[in-house]
């Protein structure tokens, strides 16, 4: 197992310099989430709903739509110049490679998600200092749920005609459940109700984390093998 | 009719016309000899048809899954063909329920939806389902579209469970279920006999609609130069 993280470092790692070297997709995704943001400020009544009930829904919609555009370019790039079957003739097992996808985009996404949430507080004057860490740990374990799946829809997309459009129409009912739960989780931290009200919500991120990762693990190689 | 492909079609289309026909017997017996449910009135007659639409768009999609999942284990382009006329027939009949569903709840909830957890879980295995359809009108190779598919029905299979869990936890509205639950059916006689004899109707032709679009995707396989067992 040590071996198969380490391979799986190594294409994540892979993953993270090409992003770092050209830095576009990156910038696009958190100008994107910006923009999310900022337009959702002027879909809503500020004196009908305060910004403090609409928070947490808007928080998790611009990270699922994020999400979402950040995905779409993780196979994208291994389809230009054959780079894909440059990695599946390197001796490293699937399981490895699916790994090292699945890391790259959450260390994608995860960044995405870290440069929201500031501008989130600034724009929604939410005060989040009480609630950080659970929100953090929230963040994390939905995001785990729904890359892992968005990780193998983005290497099936990226063969389809419409790549663009198809990734949203299969990931989007994968993205329910954690949406969920993450909502229902983040809205109680910023209300400070106790942990028990919570931990329903978290059991169910966490099985959702657990049978998704595994399971997709075992159907990547029918992904990519010819 | 020494053709495979034509010999299915023709089968399939010979059990839906006679589902059909049984249909056309459901409505007589559902409107003429069923007794007028006392608060409901008229509008409990689509029950007959909304039940049995949904319970054969359920069968359509989880036979979509254990399809899928034999797929990937047993690499029979059979199974995928199977799949794919069961997701495409499945989606029809939840068409069916999902529209049905929003008329009867009308008059009798005062609202045409509601996101109750019943109704969350089935709009959005329709979803899952066009979504795989959709796969499978983007892809070419009918082997990749084969594997890809399996998956996306495998992954859908996984998914109910997670959704009915997290959508369960808000009120739910929906009538409970009154033929599958751990007493005696609650039902009088006369209503659960033309419900029956509507599901065995419905499922008839849902076999009979898999059978013609089976061999339309047989005939569809030769085609594009696959082997056709």
């Amino acid at each position: 197992m040590p071996e198969t993280l380490r391979l799986a470092l190594a294409v994540a790692g892979k993953d993270i310099r090409a992003e770092l070297r050209s830095r576009t997709a990156l910038l696009s995704a958190i100008v994107f989430a910006a923009l999310v943001l900022v337009v959702f400020n002027f879909a809503r009544d500020p004196t009908a709903l305060s910004a403090a009930d609409l928070a947490p829904s808007v928080l998790w919609v611009t990270f699922a739509l994020a999400a979402m555009v950040a995905l779409n370019r993780a196979f994208t790039i291994e389809r230009e110049h054959g780079a894909l079957d440059g990695l599946l003739l390197a001796p490293l097992p699937r399981s490895a490679l699916f790994g090292g996808k699945l890391l790259a985009n959450l260390a994608f996404v995860g960044t995405v998600e870290a440069v929201t949430l500031p501008l989130f507080v600034l724009f929604f004057n939410v005060d989040l200092r009480a609630a950080l860490p659970g929100i953090l740990g929230v963040t994390v374990l939905a995001t785990i749920g729904f890359v892992s799946v968005g990780t193998i829809f983005s290497a099936m997309a990226v063969r389809t005609r419409f790549a663009e459009l198809m990734l949203p129409v299969l990931l989007l009912p994968f993205m329910v459940p954690p949406l969920i739960g993450a909502v229902q989780v983040t809205a109680r931290l910023l209300a400070g109700r106790p942990m028990s009200e919570m931990l329903g919500w978290l059991r169910l991120l966490a099985l959702y984390d657990v049978v998704f990762v595994t399971l997709c693990t075992m159907v990547f190689p029918a992904v990519v093998d010819e | 009719m020494t053709d495979p492909a034509a010999r299915i079609m023709t089968r399939g289309l010979r059990t839906s016309v006679a589902a059909l026909l049984g249909l056309a017997g459901v409505y007589v017996l559902a409107i003429r000899f069923t007794p007028v449910e006392a608060r409901q009135g008229m509008a409990q007659k689509i029950f007959y048809l909304h039940v049995p639409a949904a319970w054969c768009a359920l069968l359509g999609f989880s036979l979509v899954g254990i399809g899928s999942a034999l797929y990937l284990w047993l690499q029979d382009p059979r199974l995928d063909r199977f799949a794919a006329a069961s997701a495409e027939v499945g989606v029809v009949f939840a068409g069916v329920m999902l529209t049905t569903g929003p008329i009867w709840a009308k008059p009798i909830w005062g609202t045409w939806w509601t996101w109750d957890a019943r109704l969350t879980l089935t709009l959005f295995l329709f979803f899952l389902f066009v979504g795989y359809l959709a796969l499978r009108a983007a892809l070419h190779d009918p082997a990749e579209r084969a594997r890809f598919s399996a998956v996306v029905g495998i992954l859908g299979m996984l998914l109910v469970p997670f959704i009915h869990l997290s959508v369960y936890l808000f009120r739910t509205l929906h009538p409970q279920p009154i033929v599958l639950k751990p007493s005696a059916p609650s039902l009088p006689p006369e209503m659960l006999r033309t419900l029956l004899l509507s599901m065995a109707v419905f499922t008839l032709l849902y076999i009979g609609l898999v059978m013609l679009r089976y061999g339309l995707a047989m005939a569809e396989a030769r085609e594009e130069g696959g082997d056709v067992t």
